[in-house]
């Protein structure tokens, strides 16, 4: 019975209870696969040792992309395709080119940004997630620990583990 | 590691734990709609198929269907079509500066106010759509797109180009902003569902499934979502004030109008988001979560806004006379005392007197005075840019073309049309989606209320 199932979930009523929980349970070798919480909980990245997250990079880049778009489209077309002198203004009139190229920045790095976020976060209409608990979008936070990637600890010494660090239930669960 | 305040009053009331939070939002959601609600949404609808007549003899027939004449070409249509962007301000305000200025009583507020920014900022393109008159080959009129014409761009020194950029940015950044929020109550929504709700919730929330990084990464987006739309906001009221700022029209031509306008929209957009939200906690029963504090702060936000927009109207007539431009002069002198005095002077009632009345607390804590209030204050917005629009233009460079505009039945119907519109897409969206946005409220419920846990 002991190895079948795949994962133990420690589940969490309290957020601050929780934070203390992942540095006890990391602390004595424990492996967490990971944290579902119904909310953001602030600190639990860093308890957790995940990296900071890339994305604003991401965004900066699509950014930059939109501002030389914007520029590239509006000389193109003012200053070279078809040149015309609009309220005696140059051809290039840049001060002019300036809304357009703020918009264009904006929009890009807006959508590049979360079109990285989806895809990295592998969110899509058809995404079938494991649902660990139910309740984790909800009001429990569920801390789910892989047992294939912690086969040298005992079963029931991770189960004591959590209990200890103030989970209020300890569960299995395994997915076919 | 949390500190209760002893001195701001909760964020929410009425000792909720974070089920109480997730089974009073999603009730609305699972439960048959009320007959309250059906009500509501049937006269919605009427109104946006009365308005439809008017929409298609637009359409039909043209735009000389409307009250325009040859001195007044902009009135009716574009006013309205301030108006709604406008109002479409408040929601992404609320949303992305509050949270950048780390304001947390946003919370209970934003999921609706974006919603109605949404619906807005649909309503108020609406109108330059149809004013070009055969709105199906516009976007070769307003895109730069390569066409037939040789390749004759469109024209980026018109800052009616930039509107079109500046709307369609706003607008499609909303709804991603918006969406992003929504994705993790679809989830909270689905994890309770059966059945096809569950596969449409399913579907909707993207397979989200709350880890710890995808929060991580969450909370990074809205950040920095947050951060380009603040300037976004700015800049969107700012353009539309350039299809005017930008013109030598008496009236139109002055620099103060971009933050004239940002102020004014912020002051319409509360209101509006007022006006609805005190609709919606009464009907959904949600005194707990949008409280007489949210409400209290709305109202101060209120204050400012129009007191800045009280300021602007004040400066405008001190430029006037200190410029020494008798153009400029007999506009403004025509505004207050010509043939347009009482949409002036309604302007002024409703805009600058009536909004200092919230100084007084009792009336700033009073639902039935704010709902008053709120409407005065959208219908005053509404004045202003019928005043700045019309008044301009009805007495031309030329005496003998000044004119009078009067509105249609079919002006008055297309207006209809997009209340119709806006209510309709409203009260879908009160049924169908989570009017609060559940993980945000959970996240400020410990640190705002003693009581979060049982």
């Amino acid at each position: 019975m002991e190895r079948d199932t795949h994962f133990i979930l420690g589940v969490y009523d309290d957020e601050d209870v929780l934070l203390h929980a992942v540095e006890k349970v990391r602390g004595s070798g424990v492996k967490i696969h990971e944290v579902y919480s119904p909310y953001p909980v602030h600190g639990l990245e860093h308890v957790l040792g995940y990296k900071r997250s890339k994305l604003p990079i991401a965004a900066f880049l699509f950014g930059m992309l939109g501002i030389s778009l914007a520029l590239t489209m509006q000389y193109y077309m003012m200053e070279f395709d078809w040149p015309m002198i609009i309220g005696g203004k140059d051809y290039g009139a840049f001060p002019d080119f300036v809304p357009v190229s703020f918009e264009m920045t904006v929009l890009l790095a807006a959508f590049g940004m979360v079109g990285v976020f989806l895809i990295t976060s592998n969110l899509k209409p058809w995404a079938q997630p494991r649902i660990f608990d139910l309740r984790s979008t909800d009001d429990k936070h569920v801390m789910a620990i892989d047992l294939a990637t912690n086969s040298s600890l005992d079963l029931g010494k991770i189960k004591e583990i959590l209990t200890e660090s103030g989970a209020t239930e300890v569960n299995n669960k395994s997915f076919e | 590691m949390q500190v209760t305040s002893s001195v701001r009053q909760p964020l929410v009331t009425g000792g909720k734990t974070y089920h109480d939070v997730t089974h009073d939002v999603c009730r609305q959601v699972e439960g048959k709609p009320s007959k309250l609600w059906f009500l509501a949404f049937l006269t919605a609808f009427g109104v946006l198929a009365i308005g439809s007549t008017a929409l298609l003899a637009t359409l039909w027939e043209g735009i000389g269907m409307w009250g325009l004449n040859k001195t007044v070409g902009w009135a009716w249509d574009i006013t309205n079509f301030v108006w709604w962007v406008g109002i479409g301000h408040a929601g992404t305000l609320i949303s992305a500066v509050l949270l950048l200025f780390r304001q947390k009583w946003r919370t209970s507020i934003n999921r609706a106010a974006e919603a109605m920014t949404i619906f807005a900022v649909i309503c108020a393109a609406m109108f330059p759509v149809i004013h070009m008159g055969r709105p199906w080959v516009g976007a070769y009129w307003a895109l730069p797109l390569p066409n037939t014409y040789g390749s004759l761009w469109v024209n980026f020194n018109s800052p009616l180009l930039w509107d079109v950029f500046a709307i369609s940015t706003y607008f499609s950044v909303s709804l991603v902003f918006w969406y992003i929020g929504l994705i993790p109550d679809f989830a909270t929504i689905r994890d309770r569902a059966t059945g096809l709700r569950k596969i449409i919730y399913g579907a909707l929330s993207l397979g989200w499934d709350g880890a710890a990084k995808t929060w991580m990464r969450y909370e990074s987006v809205s950040l920095i979502l947050a951060g380009l739309a603040t300037p976004l906001v700015l800049s969107v009221h700012t353009i539309v004030s350039f299809d005017f700022a930008t013109s030598v029209i008496p009236g139109w031509h002055t620099t103060i109008f971009p933050p004239y306008f940002v102020a004014g929209a912020i002051f319409s957009g509360f209101a509006m988001v007022l006006t609805l939200m005190i609709v919606t906690r009464k009907v959904y029963k949600l005194e707990d979560y949008i409280t007489i504090g949210h409400i209290e702060l709305m109202n101060i936000v209120i204050i400012i806004t129009g007191s800045i927009v009280g300021i602007a109207y004040i400066t405008e007539f001190f430029m006037a006379w200190y410029s020494g431009v008798e153009a400029e002069q007999y506009a403004f002198i025509n505004r207050a005392t010509g043939p347009y005095w009482w949409a002036y002077w309604s302007m002024m009632t409703c805009n600058v007197i009536s909004p200092q009345l919230f100084w007084i607390k009792k009336i700033r804590t009073s639902i039935v005075a704010t709902f008053a209030l709120s409407i005065v204050v959208n219908i005053g917005m509404w004045f202003e840019r019928f005043v700045i629009i019309v008044t301009s233009l009805h007495r031309d460079y030329l005496p003998s073309s000044w004119a009078m505009f009067y509105p249609t039945l079919v002006d008055v119907g297309v207006y209809l049309f997009t209340f119709g519109f806006f209510f309709t897409a409203f009260f879908l969206f009160a049924k169908f989606f989570p009017v609060i946005n559940m993980a945000e409220v959970k996240s400020v419920l410990k640190s705002s209320s003693e009581k979060a846990h049982k």
